[in-house]
């Protein structure tokens, strides 16, 4: 840690903003993320964290503000050119391909990183360099072989979270979204999910929204608390922990778990 | 080129362009409600222009001709509404062109079965058959002044009904959030049929209104419709106002477009030139102005949706 | 270990997929009937058909080209036909200028049409949904005036061709030579879009028919993969075109209305949309049909409205998709 003023961050984010009508979703939101972090971002319902994560990975357009990837400017970037300068994302309501096979899932993430999309006539069964690297995406995520020829929307909700975040990951970004990756998991599937990005600590920038306090301060090495679009404070978990305005605004109810 | 000339042709732009709104509304308000496609609107318009035209020609009176137009093509769009719409409303967006493309196919021949292939006329009102004189030079049809008075009323009446009854608070209600609505007590399959048959008596309205200026004719409707496709992709899906601007604009374009163009094109090129590329120009004038337009708002010039 | 996953279990829409005799056996089957048929149809007085046979064979690979946009790629274009139309006009067109050599017509009729495709294309491809389905139906009318407008060239009338196009070795002229060129051409250009819909191209195609959205969260080019399709199938659409100019020795503007667009669109949903054949047995259901409702009456649109309706209330799947499933 004593090192951090030396490395410059992944991602920074200086005074992003956004409105919609009279909401200001996002509002002068500066954060930034070191390499191999996990950067947790808190905050009640509301807030404006999914549109923050929206803005950050180019789905929406920010009003004013500015966004680095590794020393690029991706603020007036598109999506696809995010993509490309190191950035994933991961949905909060889960957005797999419904009707292929989970390992077709696998297969299309892995194929986005792996050379050019305008190879016409080669087919696609016999690229075994592809199927190996979905295949290892699959065991690195935890993705048993007896569900890859499942269609993915007949996948129980904990398993399709487990592709929904093998989606992300699999471009092995330099900076990884994750909107509630926990969304609507029972304490097993948390637990286990936890204990997958936990082993992949140190290998991204990760940004991390979630409202499950336990997985939030067992994986964060900081905190970002996000009320009304703003950043109120940040830091370490203690020192969010101790933090009164922090307190008062989000973790008086659920600081207690 | 006179002034008169100019004069006559932006108020034949502002007719077409109205009669286009018409059908424009409908179909907007049937899109934007019900979150169908419906190309058989078109349709629609051509039952109220055979039902206007056989109806003058049996009764001679005008007014019976625009109230039957309105009333059989309501009835129409309500068994339509009952027998085929509703079920479409839960499909997807090519089931629902396919569907009433059908419509238009049996449409098309049914027509063709009872009137013949051939265009059949519709007679104006004697009464307002003759020009008046607008200014001292300056004479216009009558009949086409009709046309825009009775098309600036329903769009006065429309834009009232959408922003000050209790019945247009419900139609945006049921447009923005259709399960919202029902929770709230809207009772959504009636609000569907009601809008879908004030869809179809609009467009009838147009097509009684323009029944006597028109070819009547078996596929007037897919001609029409294309027409108000481009209006309301200019002005923007969904978007009352939008097809407001959009029509008006595509019936200036395409009238003045159609009168001055060939005109034009021959104070620049050799007659030879103007007189090959004038029409063609005419012809397409709306459609590249719709690609001008898309080229800069992809939405259209007023999109209701975001 | 790892399994090697078997392919044949599930499809990329989820069904199970169909054994063998049906994707392998019955297609082939089929082939080898069409290359009989000139042969044998004398036999059975029904030489006639040969034309006919022909005539099915360009709407099918018409058809089976806004297939791979539509069905694969899950663009509703309702504008297809003015690629078609277009590259039928440049055979006539150049045929009419005393330019008629296959090898140098075919090739322009395709260029046209994806050059056509590629401006139509790049503004519409932005948009989605509705707006469209409006704009591509918009375009394709505005091409249709425009060769009404081309009064050099027979305006709404059309023009007829004086004689087919010329090739080195072939005499097109002769039925049979030329049904086995066309058979030829289809049954290449099937096989064509056979290999890409299994290629990465045809993958990523395939996912963004399936979830666009994520599709531009994992990077792809999106609107470029997009374009590159509705070009390839515009050629193609444009190389049926050339045939049917050189089948009828007479091209229209209404080549290229709506309507004969939605019926490309009705073809594809009736043989079984994003099926592999689903353009050649929709085309060959469609204009079979409509031999065998002229036979009737002249109102023949009408019992096609009625058929179709119930295709599109009951049967979404298309002929091919019934078939199917009543044997998976």
């Amino acid at each position: 840690m004593n090192t951090r003023s030396e490395i410059s961050p992944t991602l920074v984010a200086t005074q992003l903003s956004k409105r919609y009508g009279a909401l200001q979703a996002c509002d002068q939101v500066s954060l930034s993320v070191f390499p191999g972090e996990i950067h947790a971002l808190i905050g009640p319902n509301g807030a404006g964290k999914s549109t923050l994560i929206n803005v950050l990975s180019g789905a929406v357009a920010a009003d004013s503000g500015s966004l680095l990837i590794n020393g690029h400017d991706v603020t007036r970037a598109s999506e696809q050119q995010r993509v490309a300068a190191g950035l994933s994302r991961s949905y909060q309501i889960t957005n797999i391909f419904q009707t292929s096979s989970v390992l077709d899932n696998l297969l299309l993430a892995v194929q986005a990183q792996q050379g050019t999309q305008f190879s016409f006539l080669r087919s696609r069964a016999r690229d075994t360099a592809l199927r190996q690297a979905a295949q290892d995406l699959a065991h690195e995520c935890s993705i048993d072989i007896s569900l890859w020829d499942l269609p993915a929307g007949t996948l129980p909700h904990g398993e399709q979270r487990k592709l929904e975040f093998a989606l992300a990951w699999a471009a092995r970004p330099a900076v990884l979204l994750l909107d509630e990756p926990m969304a609507g998991m029972g304490p097993d599937e948390t637990l286990r999910l936890t204990q997958l990005i936990e082993s992949l600590r140190g290998r991204a920038a990760m940004l991390l929204v979630e409202h499950d306090m336990q997985a939030v301060f067992r994986l964060a090495d900081r905190i970002s608390v996000l009320v009304y679009g703003r950043v109120i404070a940040t830091g370490t978990p203690e020192e969010i922990r101790a933090n009164d305005a922090v307190r008062q605004a989000y973790l008086g109810d659920e600081g207690a778990q | 080129m006179s002034g008169t000339l100019i004069a006559e042709q932006l108020l034949n732009g502002l007719q077409f362009g109205l009669m286009l709104f018409l059908i424009a509304a409908g179909l907007t308000l049937v899109f934007g409600i019900l979150d169908i496609l419906n190309v058989a609107h078109g349709s629609l318009y051509m039952a109220g222009a055979y039902v206007a035209a056989q109806t003058m020609q049996v009764t001679g009176s005008f007014v019976a001709a625009v109230l039957m137009a309105a009333v059989i093509t309501g009835l129409v769009g309500l068994v339509l509404e009952l027998l085929l719409v509703r079920k479409l409303v839960v499909r997807d967006h090519l089931a629902q062109v396919l569907g009433t493309f059908a419509v238009i196919l049996i449409a098309n021949d049914v027509v063709k079965m009872i009137w013949g292939p051939a265009p059949i006329m519709m007679n104006m009102p004697s009464s307002l058959a003759g020009p008046v004189s607008l200014l001292p030079d300056f004479l216009y049809p009558a009949y086409r002044l009709l046309i825009i008075a009775v098309g600036l009323a329903v769009a006065l009446g429309l834009y009232l009904f959408v922003t000050r009854t209790r019945a247009g608070v419900l139609v945006r209600a049921g447009a923005s959030n259709r399960q919202m609505a029902t929770l709230m007590g809207v009772r959504v399959p009636v609000l569907f049929m009601g809008v879908f048959v004030l869809g179809a008596v609009l467009a009838a309205l147009a097509g009684a209104l323009l029944g006597p200026i028109t070819a009547i004719q078996a596929g007037m409707g897919e001609q029409i419709l294309i027409l108000v496709l481009v209006c309301i992709v200019i002005g923007g899906i969904g978007s009352m106002r939008g097809a407001f601007v959009g029509a008006l604009l595509v019936g200036f374009v395409d009238t003045a477009g159609r009168a001055f163009l060939p005109t034009l094109l021959k104070l620049f090129f050799s007659p030879a030139v103007a007189s090959s590329v004038g029409p063609t120009l005419a012809a397409i004038s709306i459609y590249i102005l719709m690609a001008v337009v898309l080229v800069f708002r992809p939405a259209g010039l007023f999109p209701a949706r975001g | 270990m790892t399994r090697r996953s078997n392919p044949s279990v599930a499809r990329s829409d989820g069904t199970p997929a169909a054994p063998r005799w049906i994707t392998v056996w019955l297609p082939l089957g089929c082939l080898l009937l069409l290359v009989l048929f000139p042969l044998i149809a004398p036999l059975f007085d029904l030489g006639f058909y040969v034309s006919f046979v022909r005539r099915v064979l360009i709407y099918a690979l018409a058809a089976s080209s806004l297939n791979f946009i539509l069905g694969y790629g899950g663009m509703v274009a309702l504008g297809h036909a003015a690629f078609f139309g277009a590259g039928a006009y440049v055979v006539a067109i150049l045929s009419a200028q005393g330019y008629s050599q296959a090898i140098l017509v075919w090739p322009l009729a395709m260029l046209v049409a994806g050059v056509l495709a590629f401006l139509i294309g790049a503004i519409s491809l932005r948009t989605r949904g509705v707006y469209f389905i409006m704009i591509t139906l918009a375009f394709a009318q505005m091409v249709f005036y425009l060769f009404i407008s081309l009064r050099q060239y027979g305006g709404e009338d059309g023009i007829n061709l004086s004689a087919p196009s010329t090739l080195p070795t072939l005499n097109l002229s002769n039925d049979t030579q030329f049904y086995y060129l066309v058979l030829g051409i289809v049954a290449a250009s099937l096989w064509l879009m056979h290999c890409m819909v299994n290629s990465r191209f045809g993958r990523a195609l395939q996912g963004i028919r399936e979830n666009e959205t994520r599709m531009q969260a994992l990077g792809y080019p999106v609107l470029q993969i997009k374009l590159v399709a509705f070009v390839f199938a515009g050629a193609l659409a444009g190389l049926a075109g050339a045939l049917l100019a050189n089948h009828n020795l007479f091209v229209s503007p209404s080549l290229m209305h709506w309507t004969a667009s939605a019926n490309l669109i009705i073809m594809v949903i009736v043989g079984g949309i994003g099926l592999r054949f689903g353009g050649v047995v929709g085309a060959a259901v469609m204009l079979l049909l409509e031999e065998f409702l002229r036979l009737y009456t002249e109102y023949w649109h009408l019992p096609m409205g009625v058929l179709l309706l119930v295709i599109v209330l009951f049967a979404p799947r298309g002929v091919a998709g019934v078939f199917l499933r009543r044997t998976t």
